[in-house]
């Protein structure tokens, strides 16, 4: 595992250089958190079983930051490290491949982990938001949802052709899943109509499982979720090795 | 001396395209070995091969003692790698870059004495998407060198420079081999080959149509050494085509050209002339080269 930790701080600085990515991972969703919070606040209401409007949005977020760094930020990312010649010239070095990708994998986690922090802590320091449930159980829960999604990351960099086409597929895929699966307009408001499409888009798991762990409910409510999940980790996983390549 | 790359009977197709079409040399521990050929010859296809990056269809190859498919990993630890093309992180700074590849290998050098070296020294903190053509060739010749390879393999080295930083270029290859390591190298710059090179293979579609030392190529030419000089007015050029060692004397309008052989060539000319008062300028002599081995081998020129 030589060159796994200097790699991930590497990818991790590049990253962070990259002002676009790193607006829409840890600046982005605290900024919609303060803007809607100005406007709804964060007073309980029957609407949402009692609890406020921030409490409710600031978990489903986090599904959020997860598409955008998993569906979006990722494929491009990987697609573009193949085909500018990077993992070329990886190659030519004793690093091993499994290094390699831990370290990717291990520093797109990374900015998920900074993005949801910052969102964590605007909602706690700003509205004071409820937690229910166990740490423990959410941390799972994030770790399931955001290996999922970056499975589905690492298909969709592996059967792109190019750069430009992981990108335009990743965001076709995730903005359509942003506002369809409850992670930035709770389900509850959306018309009967548009919640049908909502079971189809694997988004909507991610939101239900960390929003049911983060108010309290058994892991056992929520098996839909991680089946959806692991099957997504699985399929994804092995498709995108299949269609691994180094240029 | 040891054998540093071994390469068998070496085959390689792409569809209808026979990139390497039976191919077999050595490369000796301590020498300077060019791969020299005209675009699409099959250099970059025979290095990669090589070096573990391509698999052969057919044929054998070790390289210091290993086999690039099995021991890879092996492999790569002990040698050090510049490719035609590849690249870094648009947004990787040079220091950066260093420290991430040296991390890669337990055995490596002064990062910043290589920067030095390569002229790069103040742009350590430069983007890689910042530097010049120039500058990026040499920041991959730094991370070919990082782990203090055995055997460097440089493809192109010189692609992208200016003659300046080639000759510089020049000096550090030849310090690494000073400094007893081997390299081979490919480039389709004929002079390089010859100023470079212990010894030069010549390819071309996928076939080695010579190797040899630079001079034993020229010399194995028979080509002749040529003399040029210019002379005002009408003069008489028999005595010249008398003179043992010369072959043809030809005229281009004021200036003259006598092709020949032999040491004595020049003086022989330079002492006729005297002798028959002919005033002449401009004198100079043009010895073979590897570009005249390149024609006479293979009909062609190679372009620069
Ligand atoms: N990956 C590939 N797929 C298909 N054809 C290839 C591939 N790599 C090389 N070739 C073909 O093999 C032949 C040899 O190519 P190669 O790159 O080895 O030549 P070269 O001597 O390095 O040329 P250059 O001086 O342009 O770098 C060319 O005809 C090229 O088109
Ligand atoms: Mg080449």
């Amino acid at each position: 595992m030589r060159g796994f930790w200097k790699l991930l701080l590497v990818q991790a600085k590049l990253y962070l250089r990259e002002p676009v990515a790193t607006f829409f991972t840890v600046i982005y969703p605290p900024l919609m958190l303060l803007l809607f919070g100005a406007i709804y606040g964060n007073k309980p209401t029957p609407f949402f079983g009692g609890r406020g409007t921030m409490d409710v949005t600031v978990p489903a977020y986090i599904g959020l930051i997860i598409v955008t760094v998993g569906l979006i930020g990722l494929p491009i990312g990987a697609a573009a490290a193949r085909e500018s010649g990077v993992l070329r010239r990886f190659r030519a070095t004793p690093l091993h491949p499994l290094a390699y990708i831990l370290s990717d994998i291990a520093s797109y986690l990374s900015m998920t982990v900074i993005g949801v922090l910052m969102l964590i802590l605007t909602g706690a320091i700003v509205f004071h938001i409820r937690f229910e449930g166990s740490v423990a159980s959410v941390l799972v829960g994030f770790l399931l949802g955001t290996t999922g999604f970056f499975a589905l990351g690492y298909l969709i960099a592996g059967l792109a052709p190019t750069a430009r086409a992981a990108q335009t597929v990743g965001m076709v895929l995730a903005f359509p899943m942003m506002f369809l699966s409850g992670a930035t307009i709770p389900l509850e408001v959306l018309p009967a109509k548009v919640q049908v499409i909502s079971p189809y888009i694997p988004l909507t798991y991610v939101v239900s499982l960390i929003k049911g762990l983060w108010f309290g409910d058994p892991w056992s409510q929520h098996w839909t979720e991680i089946a959806v999940l692991v099957g997504c980790l699985l399929v994804g996983g092995a498709i995108a090795a299949r269609t691994f390549r180094w240029e | 001396m040891g054998i540093a790359v071994e390469v068998n009977d070496l085959y390689k197709l792409y569809r209808a395209v026979r990139a390497v079409d039976g191919v077999s040399f050595t490369v000796e521990e301590g020498e300077i070995f060019g791969m020299v050929g005209p675009n699409g010859a099959g250099k970059t296809t025979t290095i990669e091969c090589v070096e573990g990056l391509r698999r052969p269809d057919r044929g054998t190859v070790r390289v210091l003692g290993l086999d690039p498919q099995r021991d890879g990993y092996e492999l790569r630890r002990r040698i050090g790698v510049q490719l035609q093309e590849a690249s870094l992180p648009p947004r990787l700074k040079v220091w950066e870059a260093l420290d991430l590849f040296s991390s890669f290998y337990p055995h490596r050098v002064d990062g910043k004495a290589l920067l030095e070296q390569l002229g790069l020294a103040d742009k350590r903190n430069a983007a890689f998407e910042k530097l010049s053509a120039g500058q990026k060739q040499r920041l991959f010749i730094a991370l070919a060198l990082i782990n203090d390879p055995e055997l460097v393999f440089l493809d192109e080295l010189t692609t992208g420079l200016d003659p300046q930083a080639r000759r510089a270029m020049w000096d550090l290859v030849r310090g690494i081999r000073e400094r007893g390591k081997t390299v081979f190298l490919t480039t389709h710059f004929m002079e390089e080959a010859e100023r470079l090179c212990d010894r030069v293979a010549i390819i071309d579609h996928g076939k080695i149509v010579a190797l040899d030392t630079p001079e034993n190529l020229i010399r194995s030419l028979g080509a002749e050494q040529r003399v040029v000089f210019t002379v005002d007015g009408q003069w008489d050029d028999t005595p010249l085509r008398g003179m043992p060692g010369v072959t043809r004397v030809e005229h281009i309008g004021e200036r003259t050209v006598v092709y020949g052989r032999g040491e004595g060539l020049v003086g022989g000319v330079v002492g006729a002339l005297e002798r028959m008062g002919v005033r002449f300028r401009d004198l100079r002599t043009e010895q073979p080269t590897m570009e005249d081995v390149f024609l006479a081998l293979t009909g062609r020129v190679l372009r620069e």
